[in-house]
């Protein structure tokens, strides 16, 4: 069935003058009186881009998607990620000419409806953390950290404190680090104790003066609430530091707890997971903050700002802000959607959505520890990370082979080998949007799986369209462009 | 509850075999005192037809349908073929995520390597990465990856006639690095050799410019490229996304590093985002690039494919040494684009450039015609220019917007150095989409606002 022609790379299917003609003619006259542009500023020659008559273009990308395994196809419990339904109602809505089609120098008067609903998302976010400082500019999850950690430092200077280290558990994700140091942060990695859980003496010992913000996920990665967050954030508030929860696993939490009732001073959300964006192949995600009221006033600009009298929504600077992080409001795009999402389910749906993931987790959890080691624990909040270290002791098939096995069962693999913590980890996430009939086939083509004969398993996947590329020759000699050949 | 399906019993089933007779039993994890005893004061569900119907009535009516749009200043209203939408919401594409798991992931790949290929192209650049978020952190990164080539952290020059948001931005990111950032102030619209030179010194990490500049006008970017690596300092272009199809491709000029704003290549205004970085470099600088990047290789049968590479830079590995903190691409928005250029093709990039240039001309030659009216700056321009009008632009540009055109932004909105009189200035942009009788009805309407 597969189409080989259609998913040649596009440059070999270019035929000179085979294009798709798209734009009319001039309907403007040549006109003389304004500064001609030098000879020495134009193009050349015509771009060397291919040429390709649309009806190739459709049927190569057609072809090309269904290559990938995506949530609309297939059961993606890729840990950490959030893969839940994105509802298609959302789409619709999406494309509405105000959401879509506004330029972000258009005059207010003609964007007060979408104002109003971003307006309305930053309370709704503000509710959902308990903390009531929201800005939504920030792209995506981790320029959200990297944001508010220079909303923090824009606090510290204007308190004529000079705070240089920012800390962080070994189980944190990459992100933490790379965006501390990115803020001009020195970056310190404790090594955490049991579970993955923040151990209180080690924290203790390194906090002083110098403290300026402790960057936690909670629930960790591990899946594991950390039991001690309060105190976590007693410490850090007793020698004058903040504390940053990273939302990745807000999905967890929702109307259960929030982050500003446990001692968060600041937090991310990553909206195209847990109020269901669409992953787009990576991206594009949104990444709004919540901060406490203490630390609103050098939030980045802009922000949406209501004048009941007037009944006006405009656009605002806070009074000590820290400026933009990037160009314009934010991803409007994503934020309108997860505010489509909350619309829907209201407060009492946010809640019972996090009970299902919950309950979800932990039900796929019951159902493969019997074979597969979860090494820390029978329960787990929205996700819980299993490790095939015994499997890779007795029969030599590693967590790798295991995620490459379950791709020819027409299930994506789990998020593998993350966190470090854990060896040969597998981390998994159903997300509550898949029923306990999907849970269950997973959990027995998992079992399926360890028991399959080791060279089977290690020879994984045979289904898919290519196996095992070599990813060590590609970074030693990167092939990053195609070119022509002869040339 | 929509999206919530599992019944009652499937519930009960699932908490027996955990163990367990309750949901609330799973969340004993949490503390009791740090439990929400309420429920959260969030709006009622609404269903898909109330919701539907809610925001048809707020979000239904506006955008540029509300007033036709000369709106500049880094992101435009573009044509996007129909065919961009059709296939970039194909649910494999729409709703798989990054491609970690490669063999499930080729049709990502694949699309993402002739993006990369289709920007070279396009840029005349050795190689481009998979997208970053938009222009202004584009930029930003584009300084801090040059800081990474060349070890100077001290000292980075800008073009005084950059974006004035790529400015704001780069002004926060370096915020708390100790360096300085140098403006090079320009004269009528555009820098010269000698500001430029000015500038520079052996401390200089890298000069950054952009072609056509903030006001529209073209840059001599060959000569200004020259003082930088005279001076041991990169050249970082930021350049108009659609200005290939007419001008020279930034790689003609011997730039570094060329980044732009990707959105007038398919990608729809959404009031600013999501928007898609072009992030290209030489070849000799791969290793110090920022985000992801794919690479073609072969499988364990010898078959062509494709994968993440170079992922020892990410911070995923590198953590507080990784090349940058971003950890996804803008993947669809990156489809977006493939899909675009490969249906424009190289002459639809040409007529995209050269319609928008002509009806600028065009523009630029009417509206100049009217009394009190001229170019704040007497430049050669691509597809977009300052105008300077007898009145205040705010005042101008409301004026517009009541007969239904909307003009700008005015520049009074922007904290701009080294410009006098821009209390009465403001951007006009052109793009295909505009007709000769929207631009005439433009200059009628700015003619009777300014008697």
């Amino acid at each position: 069935m597969r189409n080989q022609t259609a998913t040649q790379l596009l440059f070999q299917m270019s035929s000179p003058g085979r294009g798709t003609i798209v734009f009319p003619p001039s309907d403007v006259p040549a006109v003389s009186g304004v500064p001609e542009l030098p000879a020495q500023c134009l193009g050349s020659a015509q771009l060397p881009l291919p040429e390709i008559a649309e009806p190739d273009v459709v049927r190569h990308f057609v072809n090309l998607s269904t290559l990938n395994m995506s949530v609309d196809s297939h059961f993606y419990p890729l840990g950490s990620c959030t893969m839940k339904y994105n509802p298609k109602r959302h789409e619709r809505l999406a494309r509405l000419p105000q959401a879509a089609t506004s330029h972000p120098y258009q005059p207010e008067s003609q964007l007060q409806g979408l104002l109003s609903v971003l307006y309305e998302m930053q309370h709704m976010l503000a509710e959902i953390s308990g903390l009531p400082g929201v800005s939504l500019h920030p792209a995506a999850g981790a320029q959200g950290e990297f944001t508010a950690l220079l909303t923090a430092a824009a606090y510290f200077r204007d308190r004529g404190e000079n705070r240089t280290r920012v800390l962080f558990p070994a189980s944190a994700h990459g992100t933490n680090p790379a965006s501390a140091a990115l803020a001009g942060f020195e970056c310190v990695q404790l090594s955490g104790g049991k579970n993955g859980f923040v151990d209180l003496d080690e924290l203790k010992a390194q906090l002083d003066d110098r403290t300026a913000v402790f960057m936690v996920t909670n629930p960790n990665t591990l899946g594991l609430f950390e039991r001690d967050i309060a105190k976590v954030a007693q410490l850090l508030h007793d020698v004058g530091g903040l504390v940053y929860i990273d939302g990745a696993n807000m999905n967890a939490i929702l109307g259960k707890t929030r982050p500003g009732d446990f001692g968060g001073d600041m937090m991310h959300y990553n909206v195209h997971k847990t109020f269901t964006g669409p992953h787009g192949a990576g991206g594009p995600g949104a990444g709004p903050i919540a901060v406490r009221d203490f630390l609103a006033p050098f939030l980045p600009a802009p922000i949406v700002t209501y004048d009941a009298a007037k009944n006006w929504y405009s656009l605002s600077k806070p009074a000590k802000s820290i400026g933009q992080v990037r160009t314009f409001f934010g991803n409007v795009g994503i934020l309108l959607r997860g505010y489509f999402y909350i619309r829907t389910l209201g407060g009492k749906g946010l809640r019972e959505a996090s009970e299902l993931a919950v309950l979800n987790a932990n039900y796929l959890l019951s159902q493969v520890k019997d074979f597969l080691e979860v090494p820390h624990g029978d329960r787990c909040m929205h996700e819980f990370v299993a490790s095939g270290r015994k499997l890779k002791e007795e029969t030599g098939v590693t967590t790798m082979d295991v995620a490459k096995r379950l791709l020819d069962y027409g299930f994506h693999a789990p998020t593998v080998y993350f966190p470090l913590v854990v060896e040969e980890a597998l981390m998994m996430e159903p997300t509550e949007t898949e029923s306990q009939q999907t849970l269950d086939a997973f959990a027995a083509t998992l079992r399926t799986i360890c028991s399959e004969p080791a060279e089977l398993v290690k020879g994984a996947p045979h289904s898919t369209a290519v196996c095992r590329p070599d990813e060590v020759n590609a970074a030693r000699k990167p092939i990053l462009c195609w070119s022509a050949p002869n040339c | 509850m929509a999206y919530l399906f599992d019944t009652p019993e499937q519930r009960r089933r699932m908490l027996e075999a955990i163990g367990i007779s309750s949901i609330d039993e799973l969340f004993t994890q949490i503390p009791a005192e740090l439990q929400l005893k309420r429920e959260l004061h969030l709006p009622e569900p609404v269903s898909e037809l109330a919701l539907e119907q809610d925001m048809t009535r707020r979000l239904g009516q506006g955008g540029t349908s509300a007033g036709i749009c000369f709106l500049g200043g880094g992101v435009y209203d573009h044509f996007i073929p129909a065919v961009v939408d059709e296939i970039t919401s194909r649910g494999e594409f729409y709703t798989a995520y990054t491609p970690y798991q490669a063999e499930a992931s080729q049709g990502t790949l694949q699309a993402f390597y002739e993006y990369q290929t289709l920007i070279s192209q396009l840029t005349g650049m050795d190689v481009s990465n998979a997208s970053l978020y938009e222009g202004g952190t584009a930029v930003s990164e584009a300084v801090f990856m040059a800081m990474r080539v060349n070890g100077r952290h001290n000292k980075v020059v800008f073009a005084g006639t950059l974006h004035p948001e790529y400015r704001q931005v780069l002004e926060t990111y370096f915020s708390r690095l100790g360096t300085t950032l140098v403006e090079i102030p320009h004269e009528n619209g555009v820098i010269t050799a000698e500001a430029c030179r000015a500038a520079v010194d052996d401390q200089t990490c890298a000069v950054v410019m952009q072609q056509p500049n903030f006001f529209g006008c073209i840059e001599d970017i060959t000569t200004l490229t020259e003082i930088a690596h005279a001076a041991g300092a990169l050249a970082i272009l930021a350049f108009d996304a659609v200005s290939p199809g007419l001008l020279k491709r930034p790689g003609e000029y011997g730039v570094d590093i060329a980044v732009a704003e990707g959105q007038p290549l398919g990608t729809p205004l959404q009031f600013g985002g999501p928007l898609l970085g072009i992030f290209t470099c030489r070849n000799e600088y791969v290793r110090k690039m920022p985000g992801r990047l794919i690479g073609k290789t072969t499988d364990r049968k010898g078959k062509e494919c494709f994968v993440l590479n170079l992922q020892a830079r990410e911070q995923h590995i590198r953590r507080d040494k990784a090349t940058s903190n971003i950890c996804t691409n803008q993947g669809l928005l990156a489809l977006r684009t493939t899909v675009f250029l490969a249906t424009v093709g190289p002459n639809g990039m040409r007529q995209m450039a050269t319609l928008s240039h002509q009806k600028a001309r065009y523009a630029a030659s009417v509206l100049t015609k009217i009394p009190g009216v001229s170019l704040k700056f007497q430049q050669p321009f691509f597809r977009e220019f300052v105008l300077q009008t007898s009145k205040p632009a705010e005042a101008v540009l409301s004026a517009l917007t009541a007969k239904g055109i909307n003009v700008g932004p005015h520049l009074s909105r922007f904290d701009l150095h080294n410009v006098s009189g821009m209390e009465n200035c403001f951007l006009v942009a052109l793009t295909e989409k505009r007709t000769r009788e929207e631009i005439d009805g433009l200059a009628e309407a700015l003619k009777a606002v300014l008697s």
